[in-house]
């Protein structure tokens, strides 16, 4: 096998396990907490922290850092003014940053072309993206596990939480942030629109096979890094994109899930939730 | 699970959400051990801003709170997400997450007591159960046996016969009891005037204090008027009054 061999493939196969594991697990929290439209919002708004660094000769780390504070900020405020309602700020503030980065990218000064930003450039992975994927995995599994009574109560019962020793605001907004930092250390790699694959289908698969949360998030963390496996030996294999394979690898687990447990039973937003909850809950 | 001596003094309180104009003020009552409280009111009318400000969740425009033991809160168990994996035991165990260190296992004695708390209520044989595949009774039983776990002195329970059958709501009266007979404190918030009236006192709040005092001499026609307005329907000759209820999803 030819991925044996390339000293490249074997990096980016080290980047993409590593980056898969760390967020699948994190996506079980995302999915749990109803997040998933946020977090995609989140990885789109990068794009002209990105292209402004890029165009600036900053490193792109920077950029997309700074794309994502400024937006899980703006995100974070939205969804407190429950009068305007979270899902259309958070789109207005999303595709305002979308197109303004895109427009920015068609100017003739930024190095890197759009493609590169969009879809990443798993197979360009070095010594520094490995450290920093691995710095991630370390940074996201300390965070969830330091955190998991409290995400739990913030789950589970927001309002009986404060009393129980958590504060469900704080939680949400570390559970962004942590976000925003696994969406910088993966996007270099992943690109702006894939990174959410890994995110949300391995999270969404384990959600529907397991069957206590600690399972599922083990389970996640093992299908992120499996899709991650299977896209990149797959693309290089039949020679096509690494970062658009590595997606479709991801998806197609969930969809393998989802033919093994139908929905109805224990998936995120099933049938098992009342409908004075699904009201109560408001979003 | 020992008697305590918990006990709750208000004293014109006023507690507001943010900078606006208080949502409930002038509320002064003390509750002794074992002492059951019915808080009577409409939609709105400062039920939930009064457990809130208990709990220490909002600013005490004016007024003091004294509080002896701990409080814990009691939510209406249409409220907890029903989808979310855990189970019966894990919900009493969250009782004692406050008091364990995020690396530590929950301590045998505690898990000890999540596993009496749950035969109390009598939940034993379902504490493996999935706690959105419990019945209504069921479900808050287990969120009573959570409270029990925080050793809380003082709980104010949300509407805890609100979507219960009869025989959950006998079983629940039951478990109620049995935390008076123990000297803690309970508030109990409830839309239903009949049921105000089993208990030890009653507080009858719209948006300030009404009333307060054992139900017999304080649920009058005058005080239920004052509390309910419009809402309040008297039936067999003023013997009996119903609250109509509004239901809002937009608290």
């Amino acid at each position: 096998m030819q991925i044996l061999h390339s000293g490249l493939l074997q990096r980016a196969l080290v980047e993409i396990v590593v980056l898969g594991a760390a967020c699948g697990a994190l996506g079980v929290w995302l999915l749990h907490l109803r997040h998933a439209y946020a977090a995609e919002s989140l990885a789109h708004a990068m794009l002209p922290g990105l292209v402004i660094a890029s165009l600036l000769g900053i490193p792109l780390l920077l950029g997309a850092g700074a794309g994502v504070l400024a937006t899980a900020a703006l995100i974070a405020l939205a969804t407190r003014d429950a009068r305007v309602g979270s899902e259309v700020a958070v789109g207005v503030t999303v595709t305002t940053a979308f197109g303004l980065g895109a427009v920015l990218a068609l100017s003739p000064d930024v190095p890197v072309g759009l493609d590169k930003l969009l879809f990443g450039d798993l197979l360009g992975a070095g010594t520094a993206d490995l450290l920093a994927a691995g710095a991630l995995a370390l940074l996201i599994a300390l965070a969830l596990a330091a955190g998991h009574r409290r995400l739990a109560l913030t789950v589970f019962d927001p309002v009986a939480a404060p009393s129980l020793g958590a504060r469900p605001a704080r939680v949400e907004l570390a559970l962004l942030a942590l976000l925003g930092v696994a969406f910088v250390a993966a996007v270099l790699s992943l690109g702006n629109l894939l990174v959410f694959a890994l995110l949300v289908a391995p999270a969404a698969a384990a959600i529907r096979i397991a069957h206590g949360v600690a399972s599922q998030l083990w389970l996640a963390a093992g299908l992120g890094a499996g899709a991650g496996l299977v896209g990149l030996v797959a693309s290089a294999e039949l020679d096509v994109a690494a970062g658009g394979s590595v997606a479709l690898a991801a998806v197609a687990l969930y969809a393998l899930a989802a033919l093994a447990r139908p929905a109805g039973g224990r998936g995120v937003g099933g049938t098992r939730r009342s409908p004075v909850e699904a009201l109560g809950a408001g979003r | 699970m020992s008697a305590r001596a918990a006990r709750l003094d208000v004293d014109g309180l006023a507690a507001s959400y943010g900078a606006g104009p208080p949502a409930l003020r002038d509320v002064s009552f003390s509750a002794r051990a074992g002492q059951a409280v019915a808080v009577l009111g409409p939609n709105g009318g400062g039920k939930t801003t009064l457990f809130r400000a208990l709990l220490g969740e909002l600013g005490t425009v004016a007024g003091s709170v004294a509080i002896g033991g701990a409080v814990a809160y009691v939510p209406q168990t249409e409220r907890s997400r029903l989808d979310f994996p855990v189970s019966a035991l894990d919900v009493a165990l969250m009782g004692a997450y406050e008091r364990t260190p995020w690396y530590r296992r929950i301590a045998a004695p505690d898990r000890a007591l999540a596993r009496a708390a749950l035969e109390r209520v009598g939940l034993a044989e379902h504490e493996r159960r999935r706690f959105g595949e419990l019945s209504g009774g069921q479900r808050q039983r287990a969120l009573v046996a959570r409270a029990l776990v925080q050793d809380a002195g003082v709980l104010l329970l949300d509407e805890p016969f609100a979507g219960v059958d009869s025989t959950s709501e006998e079983a629940i009266m039951g478990i109620l009891d049995g935390l008076r007979a123990d000297g803690r404190v309970l508030l109990i918030a409830t839309h239903d005037v009949e049921q105000a009236r089993r208990w030890d006192r009653v507080l009858c709040l719209r948006g300030a204090q009404v009333a307060y005092g054992p139900p017999a001499s304080t649920l009058t026609n005058a005080v239920l008027e004052a509390t309910y307005g419009e809402e309040i329907v008297m039936l067999d000759c003023g013997h009996r009054a119903v609250a109509i209820q509004h239901h809002d999803h937009a608290h």
